[in-house]
């Protein structure tokens, strides 16, 4: 390992930077704000002859992620980025990649939905993503966003894996921040993920037929496979996330603790909250209160086991949902941790925060606020009440 | 070179297999048939999703004897200028050596309908891809509901009552893109239309060929007319077959005489009930005679 | 005969497929009227082939004879062939 020199970048620029060492080859992307400058900074690299890829400006985002998912298929690889619209205009031909098990990897900058319009962060256009069977990695720094494009592709291309890999950062807060980012070496980013040409392509040579129609005889099975892929590709992850600690002395985990050992009180989230939520517990730590927190880094699929060890002997658990779910009882990353919890008989009270809706800042006096919460249910042993509103009016 | 005879036709290699689940006499298949007769080994055929894509992929079998994409209803376009601009890359990047032909064969609906904003931007960036639409005027895959290409009078189940729109002008899209070749072709005209595909795929740049497909099922009629009807939309003046290019039509089948449109129409269920409306008729005959006009075609024989 | 369908793992990832419809489709079981060349009179011009929509007929060669067969396992008896021969020598004839 050697020492390397910072460059400053925001999230958006570290991505970019990535994929001009990826040497990636096929590039289709549309603009949408806070994914734009992504793409307007890999157009300067391939203008400027750093990058040797073909970029694609096509009309939409449908035509983005197909571009791609057929590119994987003659055997290039690919990059797409895009954001909240964006991302639900691809999400048919999201669940088509995963079944095709083809190795697209995007860069979402996280954003709300429509309506009202609003360019700001929350993980309202991730969350309908959740079933489309493609890995969910979450950054928390732009040094992290850099990071986990290196690593997802060689997740992606794996041929355990074979599946596409979204690798997620808040938009504005980290897309749009600019940090000093620590880049490897183009040579160690080239061995560390290195491209090959898989024999499952779209070749005159070995002609093969992709994306047939199946009867329900097939359906089932076809679709058991890729989901059995990802959920196996959680040993691949971390094998990837070990390899790449090794040459740049930082790994992630599937779960980032902190201060857990101990504490009565544990505080879950996902994303560039988390930054803000360990600040308030080493504050509150100072005070001497035992408080804990854990960032989600994977989302799909879910580190089930990773995480259970960690919460056992908490007496509280909050999660943060940065989206709503209308209609349900809970926000959808409470319900898949909840029923972690529940499948491993574990009865701890555990309470739902809303929360950063639209861009809205949390500060650490909502966090702090979140703890209260969690620290009077610690003392009674029940939530009375299971969903808050962090920072609602009315 | 173009097609002199049958023979050389015939004597091509053939990439569709028998054993697929179109209709008996379905339109369809001549056209793909043909299509990858001329196209050719190194091909790689793209479709969206509709009767051809449904008919001839029934896991775990599969039609085509070469490498075959299909993706979704509405990005057939976008999924085919992925492929031949990852080809171009890898062969670039020196990562492979050989290239390949990217052709479409979309459906009506997949091309002037839902897939027409994926096919526009396809168009437009220039892409080296050849996008044949197999016209057969309605969503037939899903059971025969009007689109974008039905006809005017034409029986579909959600035009019960006859389609009161003209068909969109599939080939003036095409044109105003500024793709380097586009051309109408009809099956009854095989070497006519094996030309075209040939010369559309030797382009180099987007070509589009837009080829009328009777179909047995939703234009009700006995299977075995297929290639009359495609004969007879050309006689009619219906379907002109001509070919754009460098800025220039040009007819490719002359028609000295033509036929009147309701010996068309009356082979057809799907006009039956305006058979007896003269002035229904007479409608139609007046679009056959503006193609006549535009083109050049002769007068209707009485 | 009953096929033993795969299991998921034993399918090819992503369910991509190799398997030609001719392996496993006899689409000829679809027929009522079956087409026969009467042979004397074919000029063997091979617009029937070419317009086969399976396609199901093609010219077998030996030697310098040429004769046109007809695959019956495919042949779906849609008559387009009779239809189209120029000299009328295929008769759809009621299995
Ligand atoms: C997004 C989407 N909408 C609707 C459908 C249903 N659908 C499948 S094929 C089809 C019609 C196809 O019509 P066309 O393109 O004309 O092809 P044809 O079946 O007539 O050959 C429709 C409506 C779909 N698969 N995807
Ligand atoms: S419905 Fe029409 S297009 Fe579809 S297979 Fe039958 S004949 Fe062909
Ligand atoms: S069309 Fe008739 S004459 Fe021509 S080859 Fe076929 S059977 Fe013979
Ligand atoms: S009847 Fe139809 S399917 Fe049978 S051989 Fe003749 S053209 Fe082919
Ligand atoms: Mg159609």
């Amino acid at each position: 390992m050697k020492t390397v020199e910072p460059i400053l970048l925001s999230g958006n620029l570290a991505a970019a930077y990535a994929i001009k060492q990826l040497d990636v080859d096929v590039v289709a992307a549309y603009p949408i704000t806070p994914q734009t400058t992504i793409i307007e900074k890999i157009s300067e690299y391939v203008a400027d002859g750093e990058l040797d890829a073909n970029f694609m400006l096509v009309e939409s985002e449908h035509s983005a992620i197909s571009s791609c998912l057929s590119a994987a298929s003659a055997g290039a690889r690919v990059f797409t980025s895009t954001s909240s619209q964006g991302l639900l205009l691809m999400h048919e031909i999201l669940f088509i990649t995963s079944a095709l098990r083809l190795p697209v990897v995007m860069a979402v900058a996280n954003r709300s939905v429509s309506a009202p319009i609003n360019i700001w962060c929350d993980h309202g256009d991730i969350m309908p993503q959740r079933d489309v069977g493609w890995i969910q990695l979450f950054a928390e720094s732009a040094q992290e966003a850099y990071d986990k494009l290196i690593q997802a592709y060689r997740i992606s291309e794996d041929p355990r894996v074979r599946l596409p890999v979204m690798v997620n950062a808040d938009g504005i807060i980290l897309s749009h921040t600019y940090e000093p980012v620590f880049p490897l070496e183009d040579s160690e980013v080239a061995s560390f993920a290195p491209w090959k040409l898989y024999p499952l392509r779209l070749d005159p040579e070995n002609p093969l037929t992709m994306g047939a129609f199946g009867y329900p005889e097939y359906y089932f099975e076809t679709r058991y496979q890729s989901a059995k892929a990802l959920e196996d590709s959680i040993g691949i992850i971390s094998e990837v996330d070990e390899k790449f600690g090794e040459i740049s002395g930082r790994k992630y985990g599937a779960v980032s603790p902190f201060r857990c050992e101990d504490a009565d009180v544990i505080l879950i989230s996902m994303g560039s909250i988390s930054e803000t939520i360990r600040a308030t517990v080493r504050k509150l730590r100072e005070k001497g209160e035992k408080v804990g927190m854990m960032s989600l880094k994977l989302f799909r699929p879910f580190p089930f086991k990773e995480m259970m060890g960690l919460v056992k002997d908490a007496k509280a658990v909050g999660v943060v949902d940065r989206a709503l779910s209308p209609g349900a009882i809970v926000g959808p990353v409470f319900n898949d941790i909840t029923s972690a919890l529940y499948l491993s008989k574990m009865s701890v009270p555990c309470v739902n925060f809303f929360t950063g809706l639209g861009g809205r800042d949390v500060r650490m006096a909502d966090v702090r606020d979140m703890f209260e919460k969690l620290k009077e249910v610690a003392k009674t042993g029940v939530a009375k009440e299971h969903r808050f509103y962090v920072g609602l009016r009315g | 070179m173009p097609f002199k005879s049958i023979k050389s036709l015939e004597e091509r290699q053939d990439f569709f297999s028998p054993g697929h689940g179109l209709c008996p006499g379905c339109g369809a298949a001549q056209i793909a048939r043909i299509v990858t007769k001329v196209a050719g080994k190194d091909t790689i055929i793209v479709t969206p999703t509709g009767c051809l894509e449904v008919s001839t992929t029934t896991y775990p079998a599969t039609s085509w004897k070469v490498p075959y994409l299909h993706v979704a209803f509405e990005n057939a376009a976008a999924a085919a200028s992925g492929i031949k601009v990852a080809y171009d890359a890898l062969i670039r990047k020196k990562k492979i050596s050989k290239d390949a032909n990217l052709v479409v064969l979309g459906g009506d609906g997949g091309t002037a309908d839902i897939g027409l904003q994926s096919l526009s931007g396809a168009l437009e960036r220039g892409e080296h891809i050849t996008y044949i639409c197999y016209d057969n005027e309605a969503y037939m895959n899903t059971g025969i509901q009007r689109s974008g290409a039905t006809p005017y009078g034409a029986w579909t189940t959600t035009s019960p009552a006859g389609q009161k729109t003209l068909k969109k002008d599939l080939m003036g899209i095409a044109i105003a893109h500024g793709v380097k070749y586009a051309a109408t072709a009809s099956i009854a005209y095989v070497r006519d239309a094996a030309n075209k595909v040939e010369k559309a795929i030797s382009m180099g740049g987007p070509s589009f060929i837009h080829w009328i497909q009777p179909c047995t099922t939703g234009w009700r009629y006995d299977p075995k007319l297929t290639v009359k009807i495609s004969k007879l939309a050309v006689k009619t003046g219906l379907w002109p077959l001509y070919e754009y290019h460098e800025g220039v039509t040009k007819l490719t089948v002359e028609v000295p005489k033509r036929v009147p449109v309701s010996e068309y129409l009356k082979l057809q269920g799907r006009f039956r009930h305006i058979m007896n409306k003269p002035e229904e008729l007479a409608k139609i005959q007046s679009y056959a005679d503006a193609f006549a006009a535009k083109f050049g075609l002769g007068p209707v024989a009485q | 005969m009953k096929r033993e369908l795969p299991r998921w793992d034993e399918m090819e990832q992503g369910f991509v497929t190799r398997t030609l419809t001719e392996m496993v489709n006899k689409t000829g079981t679809w027929r009522t009227f079956k087409p026969v060349i009467n042979h004397s009179r074919c000029t063997k011009c091979r617009w029937c082939i070419i317009y086969c929509p399976e396609p199901c007929i093609h010219m077998e060669v030996s030697g310098s004879d040429e004769k046109i067969m007809i695959d019956y396992d495919f042949c779906k008896g849609c008559g387009i062939c009779a239809e189209e021969c120029p000299v009328k020598c295929i008769d759809m004839v009621e299995e």
